[in-house]
């Protein structure tokens, strides 16, 4: 069973849906006693980072979400849920995340430095930068869809499992130990991204 | 590289999909659920469906409609139309949909994009623009329309659209009026002045009739995305035709 973790930041129906249009039994969590008893936690979301962690904060999940982590169980964070597992987050201001990956989440500069339009918005391509079984049988630089203006620098670049190239590569997945976490939207890529969710679920 | 988007607009009237000419006069067009998984299977890159029908039933309808598109195809979806408060954006989002394109009432009470923008991010937040060229006192001015393009506001189209980026918007779709519903060609000039004084992403529409006037859209235009109705409703032409054209003629494209 997959756990969604419903924290009001933005519509999770479509990562269940996903996940069940892929095979896999999913359901939408709210609390931290539900996290504790989750096997396959999920943390979605979309909005701003501060708001977000308030949101944590307020429904006592941070440590709950640690404690899930320091068990061993598989965390797939997506999108915001990939930027608020790091340390600081750059948006409006700066904010601790949940410091589960050692780095930042910063603004994109390429609007400034190379006049490219700043959300990041639309279909872009995957250049895997080590073995990941969330990839596996997907095609070479398949399209997935990304809609954000914040990307995430880790410290130790082994954690990459996956770049983008927008103006420069920047990270569009990671994975370290039972941390999983991509920038785009899976629920939202059409087959590739029904397959990756697919594969996160047999794992 | 990021790749260009090409996107079918369905206009929703009461349930169904329609299509107008010049904005007034509408056909029925077919089933959104039907709709919206032919253009999947068809490799369109987003959808948006913009409600026509503006009553208090027409909107109850959208949300049901955008929460049974959500839950069978996996792909971005906008809302528009008829967004007038932060709850029906609440309600459109909670229901699916990825972002909310806001029009009429973004120019009655611009503080609204910022409000959504505040909730949802700006990735979330798009300003709808019904834009038309007209004359006034002999000089030609881009202005901005309200109210499916029945209304003037004397608001002009540069200046509008910078406000609404500082406000928080993070796409605008720019429907050129006089182009809509010919199928003779996105008002080029306009679309390239527009995404040149903006620094978000700019999706063109009005007047697609070709593949070739998607091509001028996206390459002279500097549109990120392109958006069509009729040449796709009326199969005029699929989705993977038009991207096989651009693939073909040097524009990025996500082939499927």
């Amino acid at each position: 069973m997959i756990s969604i973790l419903d924290y009001r930041m933005g519509n999770l129906r479509s990562v269940q849906k996903a996940f069940e249009h892929a095979g896999a039994a999913a359901r939408i969590i709210t609390s931290a006693d539900e996290v504790r008893q989750a096997d396959k936690l999920v943390l979605p979301g979309v909005g701003a980072f501060g708001d977000a962690m308030d949101h944590l904060r307020e429904q006592n999940l941070v440590d709950a979400i640690r404690a899930h982590v320091e068990s061993g169980k598989l965390l797939l964070g997506i999108c915001l849920g990939l930027q608020l597992l790091f340390d600081v987050g750059y948006e409006d201001g700066e904010h601790a995340g949940l410091g589960l990956v050692k780095g930042k989440c910063v603004r994109f500069d390429v609007d400034r430095e190379m006049g490219l339009k700043v959300p990041h918005m639309g279909w872009n391509q995957l250049r895997l930068e080590k073995p990941c079984p969330l990839f596996d049988g997907l095609p070479e630089g398949a399209g997935v869809y990304f809609v954000h203006s914040y990307h995430v620098v880790p410290d130790d670049r082994s954690v990459i499992a996956t770049t983008t190239d927008y103006g420069h590569p920047f990270v569009s997945s990671i994975a370290t130990g039972n941390i999983m976490a991509m920038q785009f939207h899976p629920e939202k890529s059409q087959s590739a991204g029904l397959k990756i969710l697919s594969n996160f679920a047999r794992l | 590289m990021l790749t260009k988007r090409i996107i079918p607009c369905l206009d929703v009237d009461k349930g169904r999909v329609v299509k107008g000419v010049k904005f007034f006069d509408h056909v029925d067009a077919g089933d959104p659920v039907e709709q919206a998984r032919r253009y999947q299977a068809d490799g369109a890159d987003e959808l948006v469906f913009y409600d026509i029908s503006a009553s208090h039933e027409g909107r109850q309808i959208m949300a049901d409609l955008v929460r049974e598109v959500a839950d069978n195809v996996f792909m971005p979806l906008t809302v528009g139309g008829g967004i007038r408060t932060l709850d029906d954006a609440v309600r459109l989002i909670q229901a699916g949909a990825e972002k909310v394109s806001i029009n009429s009432a973004a120019v009655k009470r611009p503080q609204l994009l910022a409000e959504v923008a505040r909730r949802f991010g700006r990735c979330a937040t798009v300003l709808g623009l019904d834009a038309n060229r007209v004359m006034k006192d002999g000089v030609e001015v881009w202005e901005v329309f309200v109210n499916g393009g029945r209304v003037g506001t004397g608001i002009k189209v540069m200046d509008w659209v910078k406000q609404a980026e500082a406000l928080g918007a993070g796409e605008i779709v720019l429907n050129v009026m006089n182009a809509d519903g010919t199928t003779e060609g996105y008002d080029i000039e306009m679309t390239a002045a527009v995404s040149d004084a903006v620094s978000i992403p700019v999706v063109a529409s009005g007047g697609a009739g070709s593949p070739e006037h998607m091509r001028q859209a996206l390459v002279e235009g500097h549109a990120d995305a392109a958006l069509a109705a009729s040449i796709f409703h009326f199969n005029k032409y699929t989705v993977q035709q038009v991207k096989q054209y651009l693939h073909e003629h040097g524009v990025p494209v996500r082939l499927v």
